[in-house]
């Protein structure tokens, strides 16, 4: 059984990350060349980090699948990144950040670990400032702001609809100038596919290099896992086509605990499906909810109509009726329930039925055309090439998708697993959003764990590690690693199957997204923990990966991704099973207030649930995290 | 957007791919027809589904560089019918759809052609170029911990917002692609631009400009020669007025360097 310890430091609030700051060990600096650190990925977490350990005069090693750093999929953030700066002295302060976000999360996060991030949001806003960052600007030179989900203040910082791009390319070209300095040694194209454990430290990873089909061995003092949320798992989503949980799955199995894998966000306003051979689901901001209104007809009748033809009085501008005090800016989880809950009466519009309608014409009045253009124009665009529709003319049609997973490797203050060695950053990781993620808070996790936590933090490990201990990438350890990621690649092309890889995932996606959605039951996931094992065993008889080992082969790539989340499907199934309540994005249709409101159990889950690998086939252990609140009183969350 | 698919009918086409195994194999187009299409199908969807028949058949998939499928990645890179990322203006390949293709079609895919971009595969190049001229300067030098607060260095709006533009640039190459020159002065005006118009570039604009273009010389991108093909394929409509900008830029920092060699360059250390 695993030991959950979450370090957090005692004292007040406000004073812990100060305090632990100046409790922690420091490395010094002639010793820190001495340290070897791999980090994998280079989103926002995983750059911010590999180019500050290296300023900070680390040796690194930077892992990344993609062909470039710049494509980690940080970069399609749009909306934008909070901090508490109030700047627009409108009541903000880093406790009321640190409030929204653990009230948005449905208290079901960390006190401390939140606090901390909302203390480091002020930073991160002069540290990308300073990096060059166009962040969005009034006519006085000075930041602007605007309004996210589940707050009442303006404490967004953006660069138009792209600010996870600009927050990015910030990140990568800090991480750029230190692989052009020679201090961040860069392996793009390299997969990771094992966690190699040495006395049960977390000294180095097997990859792939997915160019030339190489099996490499890496030694190092620390990993960082920094490789982003696994909501592919759904396979439509609007996750990146790569996106993947491979490598903190390999570390689940390795034994890092896997924390509260249920917790899914789904995001209210993306674009509906199309058809089956869909692959993607393309997101339009939670931004567009400051000024679009989102309505259904009142009569079912009404639903095939055209939308500008349905008078005012016949439309159901339902989020502002239910929550008149947030109105279209309610969180995320309880905008997209809503969504569902009018589509399900039969109120849904579009060829599907699964649509409402988020209209800017009040805005069109209001700003005029340019005005709304200059605030939304490129999502505007991204619209039309899509459906072909101008959002200028005609109300868009949304509806829910896969987001986010709030979910992850489980960490301690420290960003720490519970395997010595191994931090995980940014949503590899479960630690900051509880069971709910707030808007624009996703880009200010990943940067504060790069930027300003990890630091910090890998130094008081690595100082409890001798110089020069570092094991050789020859040892036993590694080479048993490598020879289990042979074997899988092995299998998967001796197989004579006939399916491709695709169609599996697809399959599960509709599994997930049929019983582990926005609303789940006890009878639905218990089906689906039957069907997943089923569906995974037909996989690993009946696939089809053409081609071979030692050269690119994007169809091993994805098999491998693919046989990974038809693993963790099933555990998210399992962990949403057990959680028998409804908080934030886990709703379950059992337990909810009768009008319909998500009606949590903190008496019997106010905890993180942290699974444990036991070997294949073995149901994997729950330990517990108990989530003491000290500071804030757990209570109902209200929105209206 | 070329509308050309008007019906919500399927449809069907013929697709002719450049396949090559690997850098140093020989390629040559390769004809398949992709029937069933449906003209809200994303380009890159139409693929997939070719690519689902083929690994049926026991065929090895068409090999093509993607990953958000929302154009912001700067991963996809086909030059479809001689054009980098196809028909339409400011999108990238995985937001072309099907709508903008007839029935019958013959549609001609390919990856992007650059000395500087070596075929990897298919329709997959290496384009870590990039990522040098990036790393020889692309950056304003700011370790974390150390910058001051954001609002105490105003930017005038106008040069945000022109910042803003430059800085829209996804890395993609069809700027290079596009070039009869194989240039990539585009996509090195864009950084040098979003970089030297705000003033926390300010102390290292003489030096990064002189190191990328220094760079993008040693890799093997041709000179521009004002055709302003880059800006007409560019996904994200970059002007080439940056172009001019960065010549600018270019010739005051070469005069000064000239006129003060050691300043240019020098790390110095700490006495």
């Amino acid at each position: 059984m695993a030991t959950l310890d979450s370090k957090v430091p005692a004292g007040p609030l406000a004073d812990k990350w100060r305090k632990h700051k100046a409790d922690i060990k420091l490395v010094n600096p002639a010793n820190k060349r001495k340290y070897e650190v791999i980090v994998v990925g280079a989103g926002l977490a995983g750059s911010s980090c590999a180019a500050t350990l290296a300023d900070l005069g680390y040796k690194v090693k930077c892992f990344v699948f993609h062909d470039s750093p710049r494509r980690a999929h940080s970069i399609a953030a749009q909306g934008g990144i909070n901090a508490a700066k109030n700047y627009q002295n409108d009541g903000d302060s880093v406790y009321r950040l640190f409030y929204d976000t653990i009230k948005g999360g449905d208290y079901r996060s960390r006190e401390a670990n939140v606090h901390r991030l909302a203390e480091v949001s002020v930073n991160i806003i002069d540290q990308c400032a300073a990096t060059g960052v166009p962040f969005a600007r009034e006519y006085g030179g000075l930041l602007a702001n605007r309004s996210f989900g589940g707050a009442q203040v303006s404490r967004t910082f953006y660069a138009r609809g792209q600010t996870g791009q600009q927050l990015l390319l910030g990140a990568y070209s800090q991480l750029s100038r230190a692989i052009g300095a020679g201090t961040v040694e860069l392996h793009a194209q390299s997969e990771m596919l094992d966690l190699v454990l040495v006395g049960g430290q977390a000294k180095g990873i097997i990859t792939r290099d997915l160019v030339s089909g190489k099996i490499e061995r890496h030694a190092a003092d620390a990993v960082v896992l920094a490789t982003g949320g696994y909501g592919n798992v759904f396979n439509l989503s609007t996750y990146a086509r790569g996106s993947n949980t491979t490598a903190i799955w390999r570390a689940y199995k390795r034994g890092a605990c896997f924390a509260n894998p249920c917790y899914t966000q789904i995001h209210p306003t993306c674009i509906p499906v199309s058809g089956d051979y869909q692959s993607k689901l393309t997101l339009m901001s939670e931004s567009l909810r400051n000024d679009g209104r989102i309505w259904v007809p009142k009569n079912k009748a009404d639903c095939g109509k055209d939308p500008n033809a349905i008078p005012e009085a016949d439309r159901d501008y339902y989020l502002e009726r239910m929550y008149p005090s947030f109105g279209n800016l309610c969180p995320r989880d309880i905008a997209s329930r809503a969504a569902k809950r009018v589509c399900d009466e039969g109120r849904g519009v579009g060829p599907t039925a699964l649509g409402v309608y988020l209209d800017f014409s009040d805005a069109i009045r209001r700003l005029g055309e340019n005005g709304v253009r200059e605030r939304y124009g490129n999502l505007f665009d991204i619209y039309h090439e899509i459906t072909a529709e101008s959002a200028y003319k005609t109300p868009m049609r949304i509806f829910p998708a896969v987001h986010y997973t709030m979910g992850g490797l489980w960490v301690d203050y420290n960003l720490m697993s519970n395997i010595p060695g191994l931090f995980v950053l940014g949503e590899a990781n479960f630690s900051d959003h509880g069971a709910n993620r707030l808007g624009a808070s996703a880009l200010m996790q990943g940067l504060a764990d790069g930027y300003f936590v990890i630091p910090y933090t890998i130094g008081d490990y690595l100082a409890s590690q001798k110089p020069g201990s570092r094991p050789s990438a020859d040892s036993v350890e590694f080479k048993g690693a490598e020879e289990n990621v042979t074997a899988m690649n092995r299998r998967f092309l001796a197989n004579q199957g006939k399916a491709p890889v695709s169609h599996y995932h697809k399959r599960l996606g509709k599994i997930m997204w049929e019983f582990c959605g926005m609303a789940r039951t006890k009878q639905g996931l218990e089906q689906a923990l039957q069907q997943i094992p089923a569906l995974r065993e037909e996989f690993w008889a009946n696939v089809r990966v053409p081609g071979s080992a030692d050269t690119l082969n994007q169809s091993l790539e994805q098999a491998g991704r693919v046989a990974d989340f038809l693993e963790l499907g099933e555990l998210m199934c399992r962990d949403a099973l057990t959680r028998e309540e409804s908080c934030g994005g886990h709703f379950r249709e059992e337990h909810q207030h009768p009008d319909g409101e998500c009606k949590r159990d903190d008496a019997n889950f106010g905890h993180a649930a942290a699974w444990e690998y036991q070997g294949p086939d073995k149901t994997p252990l729950r330990n517990v995290e108990a989530l003491n609140y000290e500071f804030v009183k757990m209570s109902v969350r209200n929105y209206k | 957007m070329v509308a050309a698919q008007t019906s919500s009918q399927p449809f069907s086409i013929t697709l002719r791919v450049w396949r090559q195994a690997g850098p140093k194999q020989p390629g040559k187009f390769v004809d398949y027809r992709s029937a069933n299409l449906s003209p809200n199908m994303s380009f890159l969807e139409m693929l997939d589904v070719v690519n689902d028949e083929l690994t049926a058949k026991g065929e090895e998939p068409i090999a093509f560089a993607h990953d958000c499928r929302e154009g912001i990645c700067g991963t996809c890179s086909c030059t479809i019918n001689g054009k980098p990322h196809g028909p339409g203006r400011g999108v990238a390949t995985c937001q072309v759809y099907m709508r903008s293709f007839r029935d019958g079609d013959v549609v001609t895919v390919e990856p992007f052609r650059a000395e500087a971009f070596p075929i990897v595969k298919d329709l997959i190049t290496d384009r870590s170029a990039f990522d040098r001229i990036q790393q020889a300067g692309g950056f304003i030098t700011a370790r974390a911990g150390s910058a001051p607060d954001a609002n105490a260095i105003p930017v005038p709006k106008p040069d945000a917002d022109l910042a803003m533009d430059a800085a829209t640039c996804i890395g993609c190459g069809a700027c290079v692609a596009a070039c009869k020159n194989a240039s990539a002065m585009l996509f090195v005006a864009a950084k040098v631009s979003h970089l030297g118009l705000l003033p926390q570039g300010q102390a290292e604009r003489d030096k990064r400009v002189l190191a990328m273009v220094q760079t993008m010389d040693e890799l093997g991108f041709g000179n521009c020669t004002n055709q302003y093909e880059c800006s007409a394929a560019c996904p994200k409509l970059i002007s080439h007025d940056f172009i001019a900008r960065m010549n600018r830029d270019y010739f005051k920092a070469s005069l000064r360097a000239s006129f003060r060699p050691e300043s240019i360059g020098a790390s110095g250390g700490a006495g």
